[in-house]
């Protein structure tokens, strides 16, 4: 017979579901290459490839009259469309859509702000702007210039 | 602000980036891609003093090469070194190499772990930052323990930045997440919830999350964030865009705090302080005023924000559920939007619709849209807003408007996306079943369903329109009649002819009195369809013959003649053959009287809830489970013993016994060879122990419908294990968790641990498809036994778990052989086996000794058969960091400081099995040069030795 009740066990089995949170942030140009990606919940490195070229397909069918919201397996998607680059972010299903689309629009101009030029160049500040106001798949900080604080920060040491 | 320029003073890598963009083919991108990894390899191997930027460039590059698609596996190492450093931006890129390429499991943790806790203690704000990030990222096990006490105490103090605060906040909400246990919130749960009376906002909206979270857990520990989220939301929504200049976004004060603060007050029930309660009342209306106050600015961008909190606001009325008014004015707002020009606002008063419709102060209001709730079914150009138009329809159905509605659905079926068909007809059938005021109208519309969107129509469906007719005598005699003439069209859907064959078998002579429907013309209707349709719908046809003859007495030759022709009873089919050859006999043989009585009308269904309702709510249930995340419910369900052969046990048992079990302590080299008849029951002597989370559930029939077209019966028999099973099986020698297996149709995830001899694994079946899986089942045998139950069936993209208990008797080479069965609706039986990834190395406990210790027990183990050794190529990278993670992974200690070769690595641990432990030690020579490794094994059982060394051989 056997038995294992004596044994603690640690693995730790998945949290519940966060009800509300942002899962993944994607820039993704027209021809579906990503550019950016940032996951909050864990996906196999093995699995992203295929989320994001189905998610990212997805989105780029899509016509300018359709709705920014879309249902993907058991996750919404919300993006938007730059020009030549897409953000896409995917959320939980009580996420606050408007919000998150919002937010995207926030951060382009925080990008905007900053950058002068392709900000292909400069992906690791992508990231720290990014850091700043999503953390773990929550919004943290959505006022421009506080954003901005660290890569200020960084700016004036390397020039003085 | 700077301009900044390219790639900020890293020229190789702007180069590089340049390089990659300029690439016309993926190819060619793979090419340079190639080339640069090559580049960085030598890099980090050759030159031993790299400094600190070319560091920071090689490691970007990589993350940089991660970002897109391809897979890194080395240079963790450089990226932990880079946390030591002084420079910010060094230390930024190594964290966030960290954060994004280092999962909870890594070995490195212990290293990352020191870096953090330096930068924690440092008192630098940005380096705070940076740590806590990182701990938020990767939020391991060893990080909550060696930092959830530290964190509340930086979130509450006075002395704390605001922006650390703000990283601290949402750095213990991931550890409380992972270790709940570990965050003891006590003493600091009312300094937390007092964050939000922060006067900076930045720090209210990162404690809302943390808050947020707790309060769910806790509610009534976190109850005072109530009064005090209402008073912040007041300030905010009262005040003049002006008044919160940094955080006003076209011209909205603090959208993204405002819907924060209404989502957590969504978390408790409606204040119970009158004060509280009116102020948050006056907050909703304020909100609902400025929607219809002339916007600001024409930006599409302040009227999202704004609309954004407004949505939100009206989620917490639809929770509260209690103010009749505010519900009402919500339904007119929504009502607005409903025709809005954007299709985003359009689709998300649709859905916003669909909760309000459930109250019973707005259901009314809700209705009154019905018009434009049609029209939008009809002609909105997004098949999502779509979908929402028809949720919204079910939702608003009720007895006076039910024959409107479903008429509208079974026109849009029609012309309806497939990806929406399937759950349009259920929702078709569950209104009208619960709405119908006379059955004709029900039947109607689900032979309706069956004729316009038949392949969508499930088992369900059909099961309960017979169901209802069998149970009601009033509705008998115009099923049949319907049924009759809707089986007169040239072509029509199989699920029909199953409708029909069990109603005219039962009910025909309802309608035999009409010549036009006489009996003999409803047989040759109903046999004029057999030869088009697959078994279980010809097994049905064969039993509404026989009850023909029973019914009919005059058409008891011609039938009978059907049935002795060789089709019939010499078909291939054991079913379709035994029904066949009975019906025959029995209605040559039996008595009228007998045949009456054998082949009487069936007996009335119990009433129960319908099962198509079952089958929607299971579909799109309130509890969904989504793909990678478990659902609670069933991981809490009882881990019953399957029961089931325990024979092979008794075999493992006695193979042990032969054994002799030592109780030294001392591990290793003592006992040299094992019992020589040990040595032949390698198989079998894993005992693996199948524990079901679902109790024993009868598994339902397996509906092959392919049967008609493949002559041969699909193989019973477990398949024989996939040619890549080993393969499978190596990539989980040195690790515990992942996904074994993945094609079109599954996925099946794995988590396991082991402790000592024994091992629980716990197995993910995910439905990749969108459709149920049936009669799922799986046997684990090692090899040659054991046995089922899991949840026999998997709905369309759901996943289910299945626990199994490990122990280890005695060592073995074999692993376990998984099988699964199961079929899919409309498809084959699948039948796969794959090899269960538990190897003996899994039984490992690292053994920490010093240097003389190892080598006396090496000395020890001498005999020729003790040892084994393999020589061979690397495959894989020979970095020095994958390859310890591998030997950790391996689960033995990798001890330091013992080969006289610095670049050598000696291990050792003890494999526990019941029965005996077993000491291992290990050597592994790399060559750079020549990409070879030499592997040497030696352990106190010959067999262990052999085993392990070919399982090693595949890793490096």
């Amino acid at each position: 017979m056997v038995c294992t009740d004596n044994i603690d066990f640690t693995i730790p089995l998945q949290p519940a579901a966060d009800r509300r949170m942002i899962k993944f942030v994607l820039m993704v140009n027209r021809q579906g290459q990503t550019r950016l990606s940032r996951y909050y919940h864990s996906v196999e490195l093995s699995r992203r490839a295929a989320l994001e070229a189905d998610v990212v397909r997805y989105c780029l069918s899509r016509k300018k009259d359709q709705c920014s919201f879309v249902e993907y397996k058991d996750f919404k998607v919300v993006y938007r469309q730059y020009a030549a680059l897409y953000i896409v972010v995917g959320i939980t299903d009580s996420e606050n859509e408007l919000s998150i689309y919002e937010l995207v629009h926030n951060f382009v101009e925080v990008l905007d702000k900053y950058f002068s030029r392709v900000i292909m160049f400069n992906l690791d500040r992508v990231h720290i702007i990014l850091d700043e106001m999503i953390q773990n798949g929550h919004i943290v900080e959505t006022n421009k210039s506080r954003i901005l604080a660290p890569l200020t920060a960084i700016d004036k040491m390397v020039e003085s | 602000m700077p301009a900044v320029s390219k790639g900020d003073g890293m020229r190789g890598l702007a180069v590089f980036i340049s390089d990659i963009r300029n690439c016309k083919s993926k190819e060619a991108e793979i090419k340079r891609i190639n080339k640069e990894l090559a580049n960085i390899r030598s890099k980090f191997k050759g030159d031993k003093a790299l400094d600190g930027y070319s560091k920071k460039k090689y490691v970007c590059k990589l993350l940089f090469i991660f970002l897109l698609g391809h897979d890194i596996d080395f240079g963790h190492m450089e990226a932990v070194n880079l946390l030591s450093s002084n420079k910010y931006t060094e230390k930024q890129i190594g964290y966030l190499f960290i954060s994004v390429l280092v999962n909870s499991n890594s070995e490195l943790i212990r290293l990352i772990n020191n870096a953090i806790k330096n930068d924690l203690s440092s008192r630098n704000p940005t380096f705070m930052c940076l740590a806590l990030h990182c701990i938020a990222n990767v939020g391991s096990r060893e990080m909550a323990e060696a930092f959830a006490s530290e964190i509340p105490r930086i979130l509450v103090a006075g002395d704390t930045m605001d922006s650390v605060k703000q990283s601290a906040a949402l750095c213990l909400l991931r550890l409380y997440k992972t270790s709940p246990d570990l965050v003891l919130m006590g003493e600091w749960t009312s300094r937390v919830v007092h964050l939000l009376n922060d006067q900076h906002m930045g720090v209210v909206t990162a404690a809302i999350s943390l808050i947020t979270c707790l309060s769910q857990k806790n509610p009534d520990e976190f109850k005072t964030c109530v009064s005090l989220a209402v008073s912040r939301l007041s300030r905010i929504v009262s005040s003049a865009s002006t008044d919160l200049q940094d955080y006003t976004y076209y011209f909205v004060p603090a959208p993204w705090l405002s819907c924060k603060l209404l989502r957590l007050l969504q978390c408790y029930p409606p204040p119970e302080d009158g004060a509280v309660k009116g102020r948050l009342v006056e907050c909703l209306e304020t909100i609902l005023n400025k929607a219809q106050e002339p916007p600001k600015s024409k930006k599409v961008q302040h009227s999202n924000a704004k609309n954004a909190i407004l949505f939100e606001a009206i989620s917490l009325i639809i929770h509260y559920d209690s103010e009749p008014n505010l519900l009402v004015r919500a339904c007119n707002q929504l009502g607005q939007f409903l025709q809005h020009r954007e299709t985003n606002l359009r689709y998300l008063a649709l859905e916003s619709m669909c909760t309000l419709a459930s109250s019973e102060f707005s259901h009314e209001a809700v209705k009154t849209h019905i018009e434009t709730v049609i029209n939008a079914l009809k002609t909105e150009r997004d098949v999502s807003v779509r979908q929402r138009a028809a949720d919204l329809l079910y939702a608003m159905c009720d007895r006076s408007n039910a024959k409107q509605i479903v008429a509208e659905m079974l026109s849009y079926l029609e012309t309806a996306d497939y990806s929406i068909r399937e759950e349009m007809v259920l929702k078709v059938a569950i209104l009208a079943e619960k709405y119908a005021v006379d059955y004709s109208w029900y039947v109607d519309t689900i032979l309706n369903l069956i004729r316009i969107a038949g392949d969508y129509v499930s088992e369900e469906v059909w099961y309960r329109v017979i169901q209802i007719v069998i149970n009601r005598d009033d509705v008998q005699g115009y099923a049949a009649k319907t049924v009759f003439e809707a089986l007169q069209a040239p072509a029509c859907h199989e699920n029909m002819v199953k409708v029909g064959g069990y109603i005219l078998g039962e009910f025909g002579n309802l309608i035999a009195g009409d010549p036009r429907s006489s009996p003999l013309v409803q047989f040759n209707l109903l046999h004029s369809k057999f030869h088009l349709c697959s078994v279980p719908t010809r097994a049905l046809l064969l039993s509404a013959y026989i009850k023909f003859i029973n019914l009919f007495p005059e058409t008891k030759a011609t039938i009978q003649e059907v049935l002795r022709c060789d089709s019939q009873i010499r078909n291939s089919d054991v079913e379709l053959q035994q029904r066949a050859v009975e019906y025959l006999k029995l209605s040559s043989i039996a008595s009228t009287d007998v045949l009456a009585t054998v082949l009487e009308e069936m007996p009335p269904f119990p009433e129960r809830e319908s099962s198509i309702l079952a089958k929607l709510k299971k579909k799109k249930g309130p509890g969904a489970v989504s793909v990678t995340e478990l659902d609670d419910g069933k991981r809490e369900a009882g881990e019953l013993n399957g029961g089931g052969d325990r024979g092979p046990d008794t075999a493992a048992m006695a193979a042990s016994n032969a054994s002799t079990p030592s109780p030294s302590a001392d591990l290793l080299g003592i006992r040299s060879a094992a019992p020589v008849g040990a040595a032949q029951t390698n198989a079998g002597s894993l005992l693996v122990d199948v524990f079901s989370d679902s109790g024993p559930a009868a598994p339902s029939a397996a509906v092959n419908d392919d049967g008609f077209l493949s002559s041969a019966p699909p193989s019973e028999d477990p398949a024989p294990p996939l040619s890549e099973a080993d393969e499978l099986l190596n990539k989980f020698v040195c690790k515990n968790n992942g996904v074994l297996f993945e094609n079109q149709l599954l996925q099946i995830g794995i988590k396991s641990e082991y402790r000592q001899n024994l091992g629980r694994m716990y197995l993910f079946y995910g439905n990749k498809t969108s459709v149920q899986f049936a009669s799922f089942t799986t046997t684990v045998s090692c090899p040659g036994e054991l046995h089922k139950p899991v949840e026999p069936l998997v709905e369309g993209g759901a996943q289910i778990q299945q626990v199994l208990n490990i122990e280890c008797i005695t060592d073995f080479s074999d692993a376990p052989l998984l099988n699964i069965k199961f079929s899919r609706y409309g498809g084959a039986l699948q039948n796969l086996t794959l090899k269960l990834p538990v190897t003996i190395n899994k039984f490992f406990q690292p053994t920490e000794m010093s240097s003389s210790d190892f080598f006396q027990r090496w000395k020890q183990l001498s005999q020729p058969q003790q040892e084994a050794q393999k020589i061979f190529k690397a495959n894989h990278s020979m970095d020095t960091e994958v390859l310890k993670a591998k030997l950790l992974g391996l689960g033995t200690a990798l001890l330091d400081n013992i080969d006289p070769n610095p670049e050598n690595y000696v291990c050792a641990g003890v494999i526990q099995t019941k029965s005996q432990q077993i000491g291992c030690l290990l050597r592994l020579e790399p060559n750079a040069q020549a990409q070879m490794y030499r592997l040497t094994l030696r352990c106190s059982k010959d067999t262990v030795s052999k085993r392990l060394c070919e399982l090693l051989a595949q890793q490096f």
